[in-house]
């Protein structure tokens, strides 16, 4: 009994570890006083504050363009390339699949660097096209690894049976395979996506002067100090990412209960 | 109209994979060869002194203490991950995806905001500080921040979830049957989880290690905001080589070196039984 006690004070003392930081943040948004010390009074000011600072609507902005487009192209690249190296052997494949799995594990800060090096050797302008190509560079092998376990367990009859019946392998990957990898593709991209809101490290390399994003901007406001109007912040895409969450686990648990039943 | 799609279908990746992966790495390769001169550029000159250059005294102490703190985060998030998977694996089945579901949940927020509340935590004049404070526990604040620290709880505070992950998937899979075959047999517990769970949790344990020990190597906002920028680490070390002081080729010997570290780390974690697709799996 003693132990169960202290086994379930255990769970609860890494759980408090983990949302500490981010109940400190959302409390002390609404705390009239600026030091983030003692809570003395209720106010929204700090919102106010938030929506007169235009630099950070600017970056906000930014963040959502390289964020849909980068996650709209890994996605549909991500999800065309599994296929292609689940079904098919071409030349370089091997060299292919070894290759995919560098961003993965190599540290950010080294693809960043040499994603950066890159573009100054082709003599690009670091901006939004450089950003977006990046949080596309380390995107990809997380949507092929995703893809790539739902192709694994489909029944390889099914695209043989397409063949018989006389489709082409174009109308076999559009019509028969791809309906089937809807799960993997959409937790693909919405890995994607949160990896892409989230980069630090790789932005902080190739983001030019007018692309600054959310991230970003935040790392820059955090080094000049530390005022509530970033709390306030904090707390919107909090609430905007559990929102999502929150609408995708719905979603998830319907389709769930949906296969229950049937 | 096969040969075509499969043509045109597996040309994405193959640019993909030269231009964005393997060209810049080869190109880094390259520089990491080349002399610096003193306008922040390099001259085509192959020289090998970039690299002996990390022989230095002074870089030698930025790599100790990089992988000192990376060690020590290690560690830490090893000794939370095990009893907090175990004890999370003798739930119910419902408890246990609510239970994990509430693990990933803070990290799917933005990394930067949560290391700036553990700075409101942290301050000299911060909660905690202020409360140790008026609780007469402390009569001077404490340095919780700007020093190894601060740093470390940070980073086990960020790379916490990767531990706990691959180590609570591999603990699930354990057949509860040789666990009770042990008791039977009189095993005590330490025997137990030393011999029969340590053993064959082992590639989690290596995914874990893997995932948490090179990021820490390079997460260079974490030791800025927490460690004040006071202590230099590989990541710093990197980022002021491309953007302050400009040496770029210096810059580009730093990270081949910390690439080899990563490929000995992912040797280790495949000799471990370890399968590719299951890293960095959130």
């Amino acid at each position: 009994m003693q132990h169960k006690i202290l086994k379930n004070l255990f769970i609860f003392l890494v759980f408090f570890f983990l949302y500490l930081p981010i109940l400190v943040l959302v409390v002390f948004s609404f705390n009239t006083s600026r030091m983030n010390i003692v809570f003395e009074g209720f106010t929204f000011d700090w919102y106010k504050v938030l929506f007169e600072n235009r630099s950070l609507l600017e970056a906000f902005k930014n963040t959502m363009i390289v964020s849909l487009v980068s996650t709209l192209c890994s996605t549909i690249v991500g999800t065309l390339s599994a296929y292609v190296l689940h079904r098919y052997n071409f030349f370089g494949k091997k060299l292919i699949v070894k290759l995919l799995y560098i961003p993965i594990v190599i540290p950010e800060i080294v693809l960043g660097i040499s994603l950066l090096s890159i573009y100054t050797l082709m003599k690009l302008d670091l901006g939004m096209f450089t950003l977006i190509l990046s949080h596309i560079a380390f995107s990809i092998p997380y949507v092929i690894i995703s893809v790539k376990s739902v192709l694994t367990q489909l029944n390889p009859q099914m695209e043989d049976a397409a063949k018989d019946l006389g489709a082409n392998a174009f109308h076999v990957f559009w019509n028969v395979i791809l309906p089937n990898l809807v799960p993997g593709i959409i937790s693909g991209a919405m890995l994607a996506f949160t990896l892409s809101l989230d980069d630090v490290v790789i932005s902080y390399f190739t983001a030019g002067p007018g692309s600054n994003t959310l991230p970003l901007k935040i790392y820059s406001m955090i080094k000049t100090g530390i005022t509530p109007d970033v709390n306030a912040l904090s707390t919107i895409i909090l609430v905007f990412t559990l929102f999502i969450l929150i609408l995708v686990s719905i979603k998830q648990m319907r389709k769930i209960k949906k296969e229950a039943r049937v | 109209m096969n040969r075509i799609f499969k043509r045109l279908a597996s040309l994405p990746i193959s640019f993909y994979c030269l231009l964005l992966i393997l060209l810049p790495l080869v190109y880094i390769f390259f520089l990491s060869f080349l002399k610096s001169d003193s306008y922040g550029g390099f001259t085509y000159v192959f020289t090998l002194q970039n690299y002996l250059k990390l022989f230095d005294v002074v870089y030698l102490k930025v790599f100790a203490q990089s992988f000192f703190i990376a060690f020590i985060t290690t560690v830490i998030c090893i000794l939370i991950s095990y009893p907090f998977c175990l004890f999370v694996n003798e739930k119910s089945k419902m408890v246990q995806s609510i239970l994990m579901t509430l693990v990933i949940l803070p990290f799917l927020t933005n990394s930067l905001i949560r290391t700036y509340g553990w700075m409101v935590l942290l301050r000299k004049e911060g909660i905690i500080n202020t409360i140790l404070l008026n609780f007469h526990i402390i009569k001077e604040p404490l340095s919780l921040m700007y020093n190894n620290l601060g740093i470390i709880i940070g980073m086990v505070y960020t790379l916490l979830p990767f531990m706990i992950l691959p180590l609570y998937s591999s603990i699930s899979k354990i057949d509860p049957r040789y666990i009770e075959a042990a008791k039977d047999l009189g095993a005590s517990k330490l025997t137990i989880f030393f011999k029969i769970i340590v053993p064959l949790t082992v590639s989690g344990l290596f995914n874990g290690v893997l995932m948490v020990f090179i990021p820490c190597i390079g997460y260079f906002f974490i030791s800025d905001l927490l460690g004040g920028g006071k202590l230099m680490l590989l990541g710093n070390l990197i980022k002021n080589q491309f953007l302050t002081a400009r040496d770029w080729p210096f810059g580009a010997a730093i990270s081949i070196a910390l690439l080899l570290v990563t490929y000995l780390l992912v040797r280790i974690y495949r000799k471990s039984g370890g399968e590719m697709d299951d890293l960095g799996g959130l």
